[in-house]
């Protein structure tokens, strides 16, 4: 079994020198709040996260959820965490005060869920459903909806899920066939759905499913789904939960490769008389309202991608410095850490992670920037900016995660294959990363289309002017030239790419398709650059000052160092693939595969 | 009853010590720092005294720099009411500490006050003692239970031969062991709450304290690396090796 430790040093770092969080506070107008306190609440956390969360990980792998009499059981020990992360206050965090919540920014709600989501990715989805939920029915729900639901989801007391997909509607959501009939003051829900997370349990006293469902005078496609709040157990006029079950149970859960600990459920509306539903917000718009929680939700899954390879990182680490497999001429031994080629993989993962945590929490304090905007043009410009991040840090984070864990397996060498150590487990629970909430494909189809080609690309032109504003700042400390290079390289090369696409997707159709995913892992290569330029530049300025931590800032130098020269120079092979076009891809037959 | 807690910022547990390359002192340059786990459970164990209704008021007071305000904020979200900062340069030795602490007991007047037994950076132990004697109160040391029943405070010490129950007379002075309780975590409404609890601010000259040097640290040192073990063939070989190389037998 593995341990988890907050790496509170990279955390703070990132929020204080990289996403500059005192200087927002302060422009907010936010009392009180600032990076100090910051590290305060990642402290308590952090407690426990890695002493009563983290523990669950591994068991809760081995042992997942079984389904009896219709009900989930969740793996041992779960219920009583999520008593403690309940009744110490979590899930509250960034939820607005009139319903009981604390009101903190997104970042805090990013830098947090990164360590619930590191101590168990299974465990954690719980919580992150519910903040979903939460948000769904606080953008889109009547007042009295939001007074009913509210205050006991935002405490914790009540659960969320999101039952979208069907069987024949994954990515294609217009295919969804789910009914809701009204019924006096609600509806009846009657439809089967399937991979919901979390979708029932026993470790709170009520579950509340939001689902996608049709009216019976719906228009057809995407314009004719509404959303519902669908309880597992009735109400009563108080507002409190009775023990009369709605007409939704789980029917099946699903074995994966990985997440294990995290029910998978299909759910079954409407066995009898129908499950007594209440709208949200109005009839037919429930699919643009899931996309008001998108931005939230995918960004929230690529900050999955940066914990799972921190805690595959930490474990790959200690093996690394533990495992004697050298002997020295007086016949001692030495630990492969010694190794160039574990070196090589320990500061593959390691920059990797740091680049990615760095761009999670930017992307994330761009929300809270549009939120606290003093003008609208302020607001929109940092509303584009979460728009754009997005799909780079689902898209990218996920996937560069995928290789990070497969790199700490790859250090535990035969012990990371066997499943006793746990290593494994990072890499399995790793792979849904770039399956859900939108595969890799459709970020990048997203970059592409309505991030790029629909705005003719302006947005992604003042992301570069900004980079390369940096590539001129690293040039003041001769210590940095080279990096400097390399980023003013990277943002030609960019620029480029940028511009084959606005010059090839017209003319041919499957240009942007074929080319996107290579468009969306350059703009990450690239993004990543940029936050350890500005690493680096911090760090510099930190040592030519003689400040404290100076062996946490050369280290950074050198991680910048290493990321400029062994991960940045992947774009060159992104960009010969951009280049290429469609041409090899599409030109074959169907009937040649 | 008010009780009068003493906390101390110190090396977080988990994290290793590193000792200065000059040997002059442990390295707290790059280090993570926390609330001493005794201190911890002297907060936890005065905060349940409040929740069962026998104590009204839980104040904490740590001496040592600015830095240590966070490790009176922690208790403060914990459940403390109010927090006293002595500010001083760096951490005062058992004897100044004692003096300070007693200034504050006679301003405060507490019915208890419950200290951790030790801190895990210098490991002294010697503090409430101290501080027992400077005021010429009783003291209960290395509880594991403490009961408030009537005017005493029955304490459970950890003591070699086992455990001993005394009755004390209050104002008395408790210092914690281990097994005293298992402190909570801090829930995020009272870590909000706390950052509006006050604080106060005195120096040693406020309280009219001289700080003496009554020791002075001359060198540190990282035990030495145990060397690996080796797996012997026979008793007799283990005995062998007892009265022959590690001479212990």
């Amino acid at each position: 079994m593995s341990e988890y430790n907050h790496p509170y040093q990279d955390v703070d770092f990132v929020i204080k020198e990289i996403v500059e969080f005192d200087s927002f506070c302060q422009n907010a107008g936010l009392e009180d709040i600032n990076s100090e306190f910051a590290s305060v609440i990642l402290n308590e956390a952090a407690k426990l996260g890695s002493e009563v969360i983290a523990p669950l990980n591994t068991t809760g792998d081995s042992q997942g959820s079984s389904l009896k009499d219709k009900k989930v059981q969740q793996a041992d020990g779960f219920s009583e965490a999520y008593q403690q992360y309940m009744e110490n206050g979590w899930s509250s965090l960034t939820a607005e005060a009139e319903f009981g919540g604390q009101n903190l920014p997104n970042l805090f709600g990013t830098a947090i869920n990164e360590i619930w989501q590191s101590a168990s990715l299974a465990f954690s989805l719980c919580p992150m459903l519910t903040q979903g939920a939460i948000s769904a029915i606080k953008h889109h729900g009547s007042e009295s909806l939001k007074h009913t639901w509210l205050p006991n989801m935002i405490s914790g007391q009540w659960t969320g899920t999101m039952n979208l997909t069907e069987p024949d509607a994954g990515t294609d959501l217009a295919a969804i066939k789910t009914k809701a009939v009204p019924n006096n003051d609600h509806y009846l829900i009657s439809g089967q759905k399937i991979f919901i997370t979390w979708g029932d349990h026993q470790m709170t006293e009520n579950v509340v499913h939001l689902v996608l469902a049709r009216l019976p005078d719906a228009p057809a496609g995407v314009k004719g789904i509404s959303l519902f709040v669908v309880p597992k157990f009735l109400l009563d006029e108080q507002g409190n939960t009775t023990s009369q079950l709605n007409d939704v149970h789980c029917t099946a859960l699903e074995h994966k490769l990985g997440i294990h600990a995290s029910p998978t459920c299909s759910m079954s509306f409407g066995d009898n008389d129908g499950a007594i539903g209440y709208i949200v917000g109005e009839p037919h718009k429930g699919l643009s309202y899931m996309f008001t929680m998108m931005n939230h939700a995918r960004q929230d899954v690529g900050l999955q991608g940066l914990a799972v390879s921190e805690r595959s990182y930490q474990q790959a680490l200690q093996y690394a410095k533990e495992r004697l497999q050298g002997t020295n001429k007086d016949g001692s031994r030495f630990s492969i850490i010694k190794f160039p080629d574990v070196r090589r993989m320990l500061m593959q993962m390691k920059a990797s992670i740091e680049a990615m945590r760095a761009l999670a929490y930017v992307a994330s304090n761009e929300t809270d920037k549009s939120r606290y905007a003093k003008t609208a043009d302020e607001k929109a410009k940092h509303f584009s900016r979460v728009e754009l991040y997005t799909p780079i840090v689902k898209g990218w984070l996920t996937e560069l995660a995928q290789e990070v864990t497969y790199l700490g397996t790859q250090i535990n060498g035969g012990m990371g294959f066997i499943e006793e150590t746990g290593s494994a487990q990072h890499y399995r629970d790793a792979r849904i990363l770039t399956i859900y909430e939108g595969t890799t494909g459709i970020q990048a189809l997203d970059l592409v289309g309505r991030k790029t080609l629909f705005d003719k690309g302006e947005q992604l032109a003042l992301l570069l002017i900004e980079i390369a504003q940096t590539s001129v700042d690293l040039k003041q400390y001769p210590q940095l030239d080279k990096l400097a290079l390399s980023l003013e390289n990277a943002v030609i090369t960019a620029q480029e790419a940028r511009n084959w696409l606005l010059d090839n997707a017209q003319a041919d159709k499957s240009a942007a398709g074929s080319v996107s995913v290579n468009f969306m892992m350059m703009f990450g290569y690239i993004c990543g650059a940029w936050m350890m330029a500005k690493a680096a530049i911090k760090s510099q300025q930190k040592l030519d000052l003689g400040e404290d931590k100076t062996e946490f800032f050369k280290a950074k130098l050198v991680t910048a160092q290493f990321y400029f020269e062994h991960l940045l120079p992947r774009i060159h092979t992104n960009f010969a693939s951009i280049q290429a076009g469609s041409d090899s891809i599409m030109s074959l037959p169907e009937d040649q595969f | 009853m008010k009780i009068l807690v003493t906390v101390k910022r110190v090396i977080d547990y988990n994290v290793k010590a590193r000792v200065k390359a000059d040997n002059s002192d442990v390295d707290l340059a790059n280090t993570k720092m926390a609330l001493n786990p005794f201190c911890e459970i002297a907060v936890e164990e005065a905060i349940r005294l409040k929740e069962s209704g026998a104590a009204t008021e839980v104040v904490v007071v740590s001496i040592g720099p600015k830095a240590c305000q966070e490790q009176i904020r922690t208790s403060l979200a914990l459940g403390a009411d109010r927090g006293i900062q002595i500010e001083t340069d760096t951490m005062p030795e058992s004897l100044n500490a004692a003096k300070l602490l007693a200034k504050v007991v006679e301003a405060e007047q507490p019915g208890l006050i419950i200290m951790g037994k030790q801190a895990i950076d210098s490991d002294n132990n010697q503090t409430g003692q101290m501080l027992a004697a400077l005021l010429d109160m009783p003291q209960g040391t290395f509880a594991s239970k403490v009961e408030l029943i009537g005017e005493k405070v029955h304490v459970t010490r950890e003591v070699d031969g086992g455990l001993q129950t005394i009755a004390l007379n209050m104002p008395a002075i408790v210092t914690t062991d281990l097994r005293l309780n298992e402190p909570r975590y801090a829930s995020l409404p009272n870590i909000m709450k706390a950052k509006r609890k006050p604080l106060v601010v005195q120096t040693p000259v406020d309280l009219g304290v001289e700080m003496k040097t009554h020791t002075q640290l001359v060198k540190v040192e990282a035990p030495t690396e145990r060397q690996a073990g080796i797996k012997v063939n026979s008793i007799e070989e283990l005995i062998e090796k007892l009265q022959n190389e590690a001479k212990v037998i």
